[in-house]
């Protein structure tokens, strides 16, 4: 790695500023609420940081909440506090779009073990004035599901209209489903599964590993000691980049072309296109995320096994649900594959629930959720238009 | 595999097209809950969403008609009549229709006994293989009938176990399964008058629409 972050000074206080006292609103817990965790623990004081987009109605009915991926954020239709970029899903959510916030109350909240001001392992811990880092007590799906709950208790909202989510958003979807099945009129997991594959665990594994192998790491207490294992971090998004693209993505996008140069180097410079945009890819994603925050989420994400939470049958998860389901996976997503959405389709049916289900072609990989899918943004629209005509919720003003 | 009679469908005659779906309309109950097989694009469960307040879900083998049912607002998921109806607990709605897809299945016995199973009723259209016009292609001359509804060669077709309406007969029977309505369609589109004997049916004909139960 060549470049190092020119700005890490101003990065570096943006975002410990946005860890305990975040630019978005914030929902405080005392002691007295503390969360129980999986862990069998409980964490208290604690907190939860969300943005929404447009209004909720007056019979509080038109409620949508969005679940992040693993590096995701609250900020999902505004621009980023730290990088000012848009939202993560600014193709998706906004006026007049599929997540229209001209109809619908639109929330998304940072999960639980994350760094954007939701308690994680970058929070500082009230009984030492140090961050957390590994003193906080793992964190699962369930536990960050449970946590957007308590949420949306206090924003007192008895039932969502919709959970929609991606990748480990969808997830959460899933679980927010069975878990709060009353809470939950309809339901969109995009490009996930109900487990996290053995494939998927051996990558994060080697994403926290190089992490752990940072000398700066620190046994995860770099904050308190003025570092950051910014090497480590790059290479976990590094390779956790290469699963959220296609074979057939890179070859179009790099193939083996040479990055600024006429010919190969015979050295380990970046040679070829793919390598600096790696690079690159890991760079600018230490600039904006914890390296602790990493190992609890990606760890979330391994454990979370829906079937083994229900006696291995993962139809009893739903079992008597009401919820309209609309599952959706990429036909060249590798991370994800559609098998692991028919999985969940399967079980669905099994249970007798209302459930649709749309695999989209495309060559963009698991990362198709987030960009310009046109099929995605048809059938997340006339989902979520069939659901709200079904729930009675009055179109956009000036809607026919 | 399901999708080549449904575009056979959507261009034969209009009237012709409606009728079929109506025929089917007619034999459910407002407001129940039904699995369509074979869907389409979605006409059917339109339909009965728009007239009959029905609980409606679709699965259809062609995700091209998935993606547009879902976009229309419809329940949809991609799948296969021969293997996907396993997966669906008994008694899962009241009705399970299979319109026009019957003779395209790889086991039509085990979808039948299926539709039995998932449905309290089961609601099954077909073309009549023992149509005269059908029986004349074969007697006269020798050869498979490929008619305007049916104009696939013999080793281009998706209909690999075409029935006629003895031979459908036949399979309730073995199922032992109830008819408690039928209907048969002319050339026309038109109902054959209902107290027709079922030879008179199976020679004139050219679809068949049945209401079975266990």
């Amino acid at each position: 790695m060549t470049a190092t972050g020119s700005m890490d000074g101003v990065d570096d206080s943006a975002r410990r500023r946005e860890a305990d006292a975040p630019s978005s609103p914030v929902a405080r817990f005392t002691a007295d609420e503390a969360l129980p965790l999986d862990a069998g623990v409980s964490i208290g004081p604690w907190q939860i940081a969300y943005q929404s987009y447009g209004t909720l109605n007056a019979d509080r009915s038109n409620a949508i909440l969005l679940c992040h991926a693993l590096t995701g954020d609250q900020h999902a239709a505004n621009d980023s506090p730290i990088t000012g970029k848009p939202g993560w899903w600014t193709t998706l959510v906004g006026p007049g779009k599929p997540v229209d916030t001209d109809r619908f109350f639109v929330i998304c909240a940072n999960v639980l073990g994350g760094c954007m001001g939701t308690t994680g392992p970058a929070t500082t811990d009230p009984a030492t004035g140090l961050p957390y880092a590994l003193d906080l007590p793992l964190v699962t799906v369930g536990d960050m599901v449970r946590a957007q709950a308590k949420l949306i208790d206090r924003l007192g909202i008895e039932t969502l209209f919709a959970v929609v989510g991606g990748s480990m958003g969808g997830m959460q979807v899933l679980d927010w489903a069975s878990r709060y099945p009353d809470r939950v009129f309809a339901a969109v997991p995009i490009a996930t599964g109900a487990r996290h594959s053995s494939q998927n665990i051996a990558f994060h594994e080697v994403g926290r590993q190089a992490i752990m192998a940072d000398p700066d790491w620190r046994g995860g207490r770099y904050i308190a000691e003025g570092l950051r294992p910014r090497k480590g971090l790059a290479v976990a998004r590094m390779a956790a980049h290469i699963t959220y693209m296609s074979e057939q993505a890179l070859h179009r996008k790099f193939g083996r072309n040479l990055q600024d140069r006429p010919q190969i180097s015979f050295g380990f410079d970046a040679d070829f296109q793919i390598e600096s945009y790696l690079r690159h890819q890991g760079l600018s994603f230490v600039d904006r995320f914890d390296a602790n925050s990493y190992l609890y989420v990606t760890r979330a994400m391994d454990y979370f096994d829906l079937a083994a939470d229900h006696g291995g049958v993962l139809a009893k998860a739903f079992t008597g649900s009401r919820t309209r389901f609309c599952v959706v996976s990429f036909t060249s997503d590798w991370l994800f594959p559609t098998r692991e959405s028919r999985t969940v389709v399967h079980a669905l049916n099994a249970a007798a629930a209302n459930v649709s289900f749309v695999e989209v072609e495309t060559d963009r990989g698991h990362d198709a959720f987030l960009l310009d899918e046109p099929e995605l943004f048809r059938t997340v629209r006339g989902f979520l238009t069939g659901a709200a005509n079904a729930r009675g919720i009055a179109p956009p003003a000036g809607a026919v | 595999m399901l999708r080549p009679l449904k575009n056979l469908m959507a261009i034969a005659p209009l009237p012709e097209r409606r009728v079929d779906l109506e025929v089917v309309a007619d034999l459910v109950q407002p407001g129940a809950r039904v699995l369509d097989v074979g869907c389409g694009d979605g006409g059917l469960l339109h339909l009965l969403a728009e007239t009959r307040g029905v609980d409606g879900r679709g699965i259809e083998l062609s995700q091209q008609g998935v993606n547009e049912c879902v976009a229309r607002g419809l329940s949809v998921i991609q799948g296969d009549a021969d293997t996907d109806l396993e997966d669906y607990p008994d008694d899962s709605f009241d009705y399970v229709i299979l319109s026009q897809t019957l003779q395209a299945t790889r086991d039509p016995r085990l979808v039948m006994a299926n539709l039995l199973r998932i449905g309290r009723r089961a609601i099954v259209s077909f073309p009549n293989f023992g149509h005269w016009r059908i029986r004349a292609s074969l007697v006269l001359r020798g050869r498979m009938p490929v008619t305007q509804n049916l104009p696939h060669a013999w080793y281009e077709t998706p209909n690999i176990h075409f029935c006629t309406i003895r031979d459908f007969l036949a399979l309730t029977e073995a199922l032992d399964a109830k008819v408690e309505r039928a209907v048969a369609l002319n050339g026309n589109g038109a109902r054959i008058p209902f107290n027709a004997p079922w030879e008179f049916w199976n020679l004139f004909g050219e679809q068949a629409v049945f209401l079975l139960r266990r």
